[in-house]
C-alpha cells in the first residue's frame, strides 16, 4: 500500500503558494473542502486563479477568500448569493470566466484522463464559442474546449483510507470525483479517515492512484444553502 | 389565461410514460407536482441525482442532498447519485428524454436565450447551455410578455443566446406553440383566450392553421 495520509490540513497544503490554479470540488455549499478553504484563508496566498462551479456565499466557502481578496479570477458556471463577489466582479477586480456546467466539469476530467481538449455543443452559437474552435460532426456543430491545466485541486468526500480511495456521499459528490488527478496535486480531506480494507474495493468511487494526500478534516459546518422541507399533516 | 400553476399543469401532460426528466428552476420545477401517478417518471438533476423525490420532512433534512437549485430534497427508491461529468452524460448523451426550462426570449428558429442580460449582473448559466444544446425535446415555460408587456417570442432574439435552434415547444400562460421551419405554430389556445389576442402578444412569425382548440389541463 502506497500511504496519502498526511497529519492535517497544515501538512496538506503545503507546497501552495501566490499567484497558483486551484480546482475546488463542490455544488453551491454542498460537498466542499470545508477545511482546505479554511487553511487557504490562514495561509493568505493571494492572485489565486480559482476553478469552482460556484462562488461560495459572502462568509462561506470560496467566499471567505473573496473577502480577504485572495482570488485574481474565478472560473465558474454559476456564481449568484454572493455579494462581494458582485461587487469585485463590477468593479474589475476580479476577474470571472463563465462557462457551462458540463463543459466545467468534461474539462475537469480531460485533464484527469489525458485528453488535451474535448468537443462540446455546449456554447454553440453563443459567446461562450467566440474565438473558439468549431467543428462539424455528423451535421450538429461542436465547440473545443480544453483541458485545465492546475497546480492543486482540493476535493472533499465522505469517508477515505489511506491509500486515498475515495467514498462519496449524497450530491455532495458533484465535481469532487472529476477534479482528483486533474490538477498536479490533488488533496482529499475526508469526514471520516477509516482504517485499511475497511472500504469495500468494490464501492471505491475513485481510486487512491488520484489522490496525492488525504487528511480527515477536524469540522465540517455542512452548512444548507437553501432550506426546503415539507410540513408532516 | 393560464398562472404559472396553469402552465405547469399543461406541461405535465407532455411527460410520458418511461421519461427521464430535467427540471429547471422556477416554473418547470412545479411540474413535478402535476405529473399524472399512474406512470413512472425519474426527475434528473444536473448536481447529480436521478429520482428526486420532495423536500424532506423537517429536521430530516441533509446538506448531502440537494437538487440544482442548492435546495434540500429526498430522493425515491430507485434513486442514484454520480458526478457532475456523468451527470452531464446522461445531457448531452441524449439519455434524459424531455428537459422543460424557463426563457426570457425564445425566436422563431428556436433560438433561446435565457442566462444573462447586458448591463446587468450576470450570474451564470449553470447547466443551461448543455441541456439546451443536447436535449432532442426542450419545452419552454414561459409568460408569453415581460413585465413591460413586451412579447417574448420574437422574430429574433435581442439578448446574448444560450443555444441556437433548439426549441421544440414553448407553453405560455396564453398558448402552446410548435416551433417549426416556418415559425411559432399555434397548437391550442389557453382557456378564453382568443387567437387574435395570441397574435398580438407574439411578435415572430405565427402559423395558425384552421380552428385552435382549447387546451385541456387534466
Amino acid at each position: 500500500m502506497i500511504s496519502k495520509k498526511v497529519a492535517n490540513v497544515q501538512e496538506a497544503l503545503k507546497g501552495v503558494t501566490n499567484n497558483m490554479t486551484l480546482m475546488l470540488g463542490g455544488f453551491g455549499l454542498s460537498g466542499i473542502p470545508e477545511n482546505a478553504i479554511a487553511q487557504l484563508v490562514k495561509l493568505n496566498v493571494k492572485n489565486l486563479t480559482c476553478i469552482s462551479n460556484n462562488a461560495g456565499v459572502d462568509d462561506f466557502g470560496l467566499g471567505l477568500l473573496l473577502q480577504q481578496k485572495q482570488i485574481k479570477k474565478m472560473i465558474s458556471s454559476y456564481v449568484g448569493e454572493n455579494d462581494e463577489f458582485e461587487r469585485q466582479m463590477l468593479s474589475g477586480e476580479l476577474e470571472v470566466e463563465l462557462i457551462p456546467q458540463g463543459t466545467l466539469a468534461e474539462r475537469c476530467r480531460a485533464a484527469q484522463s489525458g485528453f488535451p481538449a474535448i468537443y462540446t455543443p455546449a456554447g454553440y452559437g453563443t459567446e461562450v464559442a467566440k474565438g473558439k474552435e468549431t467543428r462539424e460532426f455528423d451535421g450538429k456543430m461542436y465547440v473545443l474546449e480544453h483541458a485545465f491545466k492546475a497546480d492543486f485541486a482540493f476535493v472533499k468526500a465522505w469517508k477515505g483510507d489511506e491509500a486515498g480511495n475515495l467514498i462519496f456521499k449524497g450530491t455532495a459528490r458533484n465535481f469532487n470525483p472529476n477534479m482528483c488527478g486533474a490538477a498536479k496535486i490533488t488533496v482529499a480531506e475526508v469526514e471520516e479517515l477509516v482504517p485499511l480494507g475497511a472500504l469495500n474495493p468494490n464501492q471505491i468511487h475513485i481510486p487512491g492512484i488520484f489522490v496525492q494526500r488525504i487528511f480527515q478534516g477536524n469540522v465540517y459546518e455542512k452548512r444548507i444553502e437553501q432550506l426546503t422541507v415539507r410540513q408532516k399533516n | 389565461m393560464l398562472d404559472k400553476i396553469g402552465i405547469a399543469k399543461r406541461i405535465a401532460k407532455e411527460v410520458k410514460d418511461g421519461y427521464y426528466v430535467n427540471l429547471g428552476i422556477g416554473i418547470p420545477t412545479l411540474v413535478a407536482n402535476y405529473v399524472r401517478n399512474d406512470i413512472a417518471v425519474e426527475f434528473q438533476s444536473e448536481n447529480g441525482v436521478l429520482g428526486m423525490g420532495p423536500f424532506p420532512f423537517e429536521g430530516e433534512q441533509d446538506a448531502d442532498i440537494i437538487n440544482a437549485g442548492k435546495q434540500t430534497i429526498t430522493t425515491l427508491p430507485g434513486a442514484s447519485f454520480f458526478d457532475s461529468a456523468m451527470s452531464f452524460s446522461m445531457i448531452r448523451g441524449k439519455h434524459v428524454d424531455l428537459t422543460i426550462l424557463g426563457a426570457m426570449e425564445v425566436a422563431q428558429n428556436g433560438d433561446i436565450a435565457n442566462w444573462k442580460i447586458p448591463g446587468k449582473m450576470v450570474k451564470g448559466m449553470g447547466g443551461a447551455m448543455d441541456l439546451v444544446a443536447s436535449a432532442e425535446n426542450i419545452i419552454v415555460a414561459m409568460m408569453h410578455t415581460n413585465k413591460a408587456g413586451e412579447s417574448k417570442l420574437l422574430k429574433k432574439c435581442t439578448l446574448p443566446l444560450t443555444g441556437v435552434g433548439c426549441v421544440k415547444k414553448i407553453v405560455t400562460n396564453l398558448a402552446v406553440i410548435e416551433v417549426t421551419e416556418k415559425g411559432f405554430k399555434l397548437l391550442e389556445r389557453a382557456p378564453g383566450v382568443s387567437v387574435e389576442f395570441i397574435k398580438k402578444a407574439t411578435q415572430g412569425h405565427l402559423i395558425i392553421n384552421g380552428n385552435i382548440p382549447e387546451m385541456t389541463l387534466e
